[in-house]
Order: structure tokens, then C-alpha cells, then sequence
């Protein structure tokens, strides 16, 4: 160990000697390292962004859709046919073990009206376990309730784009706004929620509940007043999404009487498979810059062989030396390894260093989100030590394999 | 027992580009322990070649080489390098020292390549040094010093594996005559109390007046063995393998 620390302190010695040199060598690392750490907190950094927008849809969620309506040959599309009810929801809630809860939606549009300002929104009447699912939650004055579902009362949750558009500065909790000539008692407001992965507005929406959005706003199918456009899902965790949709899929199939050769009349997709396609472009993008910035750590690799077969050079005969007092090839070896290393490794943490100080810049001027992970910098750290050894290993065997008669006659 | 050196037939040629240099043309020499030799001759007589052989610097076209009974011409290159550390030390006209080095770390240089525990070394180093006559140098780089004394730190260095053998080459060839005095009654010294066999190369007769047994080179071969100035000595003192400035 002692001689491991003590060839630690000749090869921080032989490289202080030429510092400009020592210096410039280890740019090309810095450069790559810089480089892989800023590509690594700008790929953390968007995946970051991802989970969080499947956050704030809601985690673990499974959405399922009607099946497409096929009608004498013409297939009407997903979401055509009235084949979810709210049963369907209940049930799912009360008989799958996977799932933690299940809630019925209906969506419309309709204009809201306020004193003499109004506004064109998205309607969604459900009931009040979307709030868990969406995770959302009343910012001012309170849910709707189950008893507010069974008595189809008229009462809205109100999102804070909406309320910025239709109340200004005026408090809406307690107001009364119209839709569609109907009047609704404002009973909370929910908290903002930002854009959706897919760029949409989610607090541009009014929340209702599901019984009176059908009988008021949005109206019945005539088909099946029970249909609702869409059953929203929440796993009881992240490792129960493919078991709690299976269970959904049986039971809707047993719920709608379908044959085992019959397809689904529903569709259920899952909010991770969803943004795993796009967390896959997101992760391509990094591998390629990555790709980009190990090119510029090769680079640096060969600057550091390069030096290291100068040094080799100019101090033959200091190998003669120590051959001719019985340092055998592996000493010599170890020693142009722990230098070719230290200057690689050294140009690892700068290179860290500078990395971090550009993924700041970045988020700054390009208001990305950056993410500096320890993973990242232990890897970079790691990989310039891999590329010292590697780009070490012939100079230093060279140097080992020096006849030592000859190396002492050098100059 | 067998001789500590004992060489039949060595031969070692050169080749530069179409020249052959045949710089030993076949010696045999025995060299009993605790002897102190000089090796004399021209410029080019193959002297200088006949050290590095004997020091395994370097190895011989043909020929045998024993040292302390071990078929020299089997060994690989780190055992090559074992016995350079181990039984050898060498001293250069040119003094050899690592410029950017204490001369302690000069002097400890030798037990970095063996198994000797590295908390011992600083001790065992100032003690060479202090056998020397260099006490309170430790820390001085070799140019803060004068050509005597990176010589003897020199010595000390080839000293502090306590090795049976000393192989010096022109020792004293850039030293002023009163220092090479010096030098060559360390060596007398080493030989005489601690048994060290001694083969220096030199082409001065004062020097050669340290040692009790004179061999001449002439073109790669051996000319004359004589009995030195110093008187030979038939029997060898016991070799003292105390440590180097453990005082007996």
C-alpha cells in the first residue's frame, strides 16, 4: 500500500515537473468528461421531466377506453362504442385485489358563464376518487362528495386556469357559474397541475360530479344511460400495473359476457408503457451524445499515451537506474501506469468539475432541467481512470521492457 | 565452496548495423569472496563489459557465468532483477542519482523493489547514509551536493541491500584526486570490515593501488592476473551480512 502511495507521490512528482505539458494532456480528458457529465445531467434531467409529468397524471394509472364500434364493415374508432358503465367502475373497485381504486368519467366541452365574463372549458364529470387518481387536490374550499354523485347535485371544482379566466381576482369559492344555463355552486378550486406530457393545459377543466354532468351538461347516451367515456385505474403500486390489468381485462370480459375467441370491447392502456416510448427517444438522445463525448475521451486517451512515450523517452535512463537496483518489469510497469492514471484521473475530476459548471449554464440559459446523478460522476471518474490504464499500458510496458544496459547508456 | 564468481568461455558481441564488435573474446575468471579487484586496460579492451555482465546487467552471447553457485545465463529477467537487488550493488562514474530526489529517497530507491517493510525504510536509509559519512544530508538534492558526496550517497544506495558484491565503474573518474581518496578508503573499508567483494573498473593506477588483485583487458580477452598492491588475501573474512551502519 505504502508503495502504491509512494509511486502515487514520484508520478504527481514527474507530472509537476512539466506542469504546462500535464496540463495540456489532460484537456482532451477534461474535455470528454466535461462533455459525458453534461450530456448525463441534461439525459437525467429530461427523464426527470418525464416522470414527473407521469406524476402529475397520476402514478400507476390504467386508463381503459371503449372498445371501436364496428358497424356493417365501418370500425367507428376507440371511444365510440358505450361498452364501459359505471358498474363496470364499481365493480373493478370492489372485486380486483391489484387495483387500489377505479373511477367512471364522462367528458364534455361547454362554455362557462360568470357575471358577464365566459369561457370554453373541458368538463369531466366523475367521482370524487379522481382526485386520489389524478392525484389532485383542493387548494381552496372543498371536494364533492359521494353524497354530492347520489344526489346529482350541482356543485364544480374548478381548475386554476378557468378560475384565472372567468373570476379575475375574485375569490370563486361560494360564486354561482353557468354552464350551459345550469347554475353550479363553485366548492373548491384545485391546485394547479401544469401541462400534461402531451402539452395540454390540465387545469383548464371543471370537475363535476358524474351524475349531474350526464343529467345537466353533457347528457345520456341514449343507448345506456349508465356508459361512461372512460374507467381511470390506480394500481395499489408500481410493481401491481400488469397484474391489476389483468384482472381488469377478466372481469370486464366476464362483466360484458365476451367469448374467449371474441376481442376485447375495451381498450386498457397504462400510463408507464405510454411514456416508456417516449423516455426511450429521450434515452437514445443521451447514448448518442454520449457516444460523441467518449470520442473526445479516446482523444484525450491518445494525447495521454503520446505524452507518456515522451516521458518514456527522456527518462530511459532513470529506468536503467532502477532495473540496474532491481526494479523488475512489473515495478516499472506500475509506475508510467500510476502516472499515465494519475494524469487521466486528474483530468477526470476537472473534467467533473467543469461539467457540472456547464449543465449550470445550461439549465440557466436554456432552462432545461439538469440533474447531476453521483452515478454519473462515479462513471466518468471511473472511465478516465479505464482509459489512463488502457492508453498507459503500452508506453509503460515499453518503458518496462527497456534493456536495462542500454536504458543507463541513454542520454 | 564454491567461488562467488565463476566464469568459462564468455563471449559478448555487438552488431552495429553490418559490424560485429566482439567485445569479450572468451574469459575465464574466478573471483573468491572478499576479494577487492581492479579491472584495468585501454578504452574498448571489454572491461566495461565484463562488469555489466558480472553485475547481470547484461547477458553474454556464449559462455557460463556462476554466481554464488547460480547458472546465471537460466534466470528470466526478474529474477535478473532479484539478484541485482539482492546480491549486486553498483556504483556509475557518472554517480546515477535521480535528479528530483532527496538524497535519502536516492538511497531508498533499491528497497522499494523488495519485500522489506516500508515503515523500516527511512531508518534503514539514514543509517546507510550516516555509515557514509552523510548524516544530516537526508533531505539535500543531489546538485546541493558536492561530487564526493553524490558518490558516496551513491555507495549507500548500493549498499542498502547489504549485497555481496560491489561493482564500480571508474568511481572516481569525476572526482578531484582527494575525493577519489575518499571513495576508494570507503571501499577498502567496506571490504575489509564487512567482507564486501569489490571489482572496480579503473584506469589509474592509484586506485588500482586499493585492491590485492589486478586484471587487465586487452581486446575482449584477459592479459594479465596479478596480485595488487594490497597484497592478497588468501582467506576471505566471513561475509558480514549486518545491515549497513548497524554498528557490530
Amino acid at each position: 500500500m505504502k508503495r502504491l502511495v509512494w509511486s502515487m507521490g514520484i508520478a504527481l512528482r514527474a507530472l509537476r515537473v512539466n506542469k504546462l505539458r500535464s496540463a495540456l494532456t489532460m484537456l482532451g480528458i477534461v474535455i470528454g468528461v466535461a462533455a459525458v457529465i453534461a450530456t448525463a445531467a441534461i439525459g437525467s434531467g429530461a427523464r426527470q421531466r418525464i416522470q414527473e409529468q407521469i406524476a402529475s397524471i397520476g402514478s400507476n394509472v390504467i386508463i381503459i377506453l371503449p372498445g371501436s364500434l364496428t358497424s356493417s364493415g365501418l370500425r367507428m374508432g376507440t371511444g365510440n362504442a358505450v361498452t364501459l358503465s359505471e358498474a363496470d367502475a364499481r365493480e373493478l373497485s370492489a372485486q380486483c385485489p391489484d387495483i387500489a381504486i377505479a373511477v367512471p368519467t364522462v367528458r364534455g366541452g361547454a362554455q362557462i358563464v360568470y357575471g358577464n365574463s365566459n369561457w370554453a372549458t373541458i368538463i369531466v364529470g366523475t367521482t370524487p376518487g379522481y382526485l386520489q387518481v389524478r392525484e389532485l387536490s383542493v387548494g381552496r374550499g372543498t371536494s364533492f362528495s359521494q353524497g354530492d354523485v347520489d344526489g346529482a347535485n350541482k356543485v364544480a371544482l374548478l381548475g386554476q386556469t378557468v378560475v384565472e379566466n372567468l373570476f379575475g381576482d375574485v375569490d370563486p369559492v361560494g360564486q354561482s357559474i353557468r354552464i350551459k344555463n345550469v347554475p353550479f355552486l363553485v366548492q373548491g378550486v384545485l391546485t394547479p397541475k401544469g401541462q400534461s406530457p402531451t402539452g395540454q393545459d390540465q387545469d383548464d377543466v371543471i370537475l363535476l360530479p358524474i351524475s349531474t354532468a350526464k343529467r345537466k351538461v353533457i347528457g345520456t347516451r341514449s343507448a345506456n344511460a349508465d356508459a361512461v367515456d372512460s374507467i381511470i385505474l390506480e394500481a395499489k403500486s408500481g410493481e401491481q400495473i400488469s397484474a391489476a390489468q389483468e384482472q381488469a381485462r377478466s372481469l370486464l370480459r366476464q362483466r360484458h359476457h365476451l367469448q374467449p375467441a371474441e376481442d376485447d370491447d375495451f381498450s386498457i392502456r397504462n400510463m408507464q408503457e405510454i411514456f416508456a416510448t417516449q423516455e426511450a427517444s429521450s434515452h437514445i438522445m443521451s447514448l448518442m451524445l454520449a457516444a460523441v463525448a467518449s470520442v473526445s475521451l479516446v482523444v484525450g486517451g491518445i494525447g495521454i499515451m503520446n505524452i507518456m512515450l515522451v516521458s518514456v523517452r527522456e527518462r530511459t535512463r532513470e529506468i536503467g537506474l532502477r532495473q540496474a537496483v532491481g526494479a523488475k518489469t512489473r515495478d516499472i510497469l506500475t509506475q508510467f501506469l500510476v502516472e499515465a492514471v494519475a494524469l487521466s484521473i486528474a483530468g477526470g475530476i476537472v473534467g467533473v468539475a467543469f461539467g457540472i459548471a456547464a449543465s449550470a449554464v445550461i439549465s440557466r440559459l436554456a432552462q432545461w432541467n439538469t440533474v447531476i446523478g453521483i452515478g454519473a460522476v462515479t462513471l466518468a471518474v471511473f472511465f478516465s481512470a479505464i482509459v489512463g490504464v488502457g492508453f498507459g499500458y503500452y508506453p509503460a510496458r515499453r518503458a518496462a521492457y527497456l534493456d536495462p544496459i542500454e536504458a543507463l547508456r541513454s542520454e | 565452496m564454491h567461488p562467488l564468481i565463476d566464469v568459462r568461455g564468455l563471449t559478448k558481441t555487438y552488431r552495429l548495423g553490418e559490424l560485429e564488435v566482439h567485445a569479450l573474446r572468451g574469459v575465464d575468471l574466478t573471483i573468491e569472496r572478499g576479494s577487492f579487484v581492479g579491472v584495468m586496460g585501454p578504452s574498448g579492451s571489454g572491461k566495461s563489459t565484463f562488469l555489466n555482465l558480472l553485475g547481470c546487467l547484461d547477458t553474454p552471447t556464449s559462455g557460463r557465468y556462476w554466481l554464488d553457485g547460480t547458472s546465471v545465463e537460466d534466470l528470466d529477467r526478474d529474477q535478473l532483477a532479484e539478484i541485482r537487488n539482492r546480491k549486486i550493488g553498483f556504483v556509475f562514474q557518472n554517480f546515477n542519482l535521480l535528479p528530483r530526489m532527496t538524497a535519502i529517497e536516492n538511497v531508498e530507491l533499491p528497497l522499494l523493489y523488495t519485500a522489506s517493510p516500508a515503515s523500516q525504510m527511512g531508518e534503514t536509509a539514514t543509517r546507510a547514509l550516516a555509515a557514509v559519512g552523510l548524516q544530516g544530508r537526508e533531505r539535500s538534492l543531489p546538485t546541493q551536493l558536492s561530487g564526493g558526496q553524490q558518490q558516496r550517497v551513491a555507495v549507500a544506495r548500493a549498499l542498502i541491500n547489504t549485497p555481496e558484491i560491489l561493482l564500480a565503474d571508474e568511481p572516481t573518474g569525476q572526482l578531484d584526486s582527494h575525493t577519489g581518496v575518499e571513495i576508494m578508503s570507503l571501499f577498502q573499508r567496506l571490504n575489509r570490515e564487512r567482507g564486501i567483494t569489490v571489482i572496480l573498473v579503473t584506469h589509474s593506477d592509484e586506485v588500482a593501488a586499493y585492491t590485492n588483485r589486478i586484471i587487465t583487458f586487452r581486446d575482449g580477452l584477459i592479459v594479465s592476473d596479478s596480485a595488487g598492491p594490497a597484497g592478497s588475501r588468501d582467506v576471505a573474512p566471513a561475509v558480514d551480512r549486518t545491515p549497513v551502519g548497524v554498528q557490530p
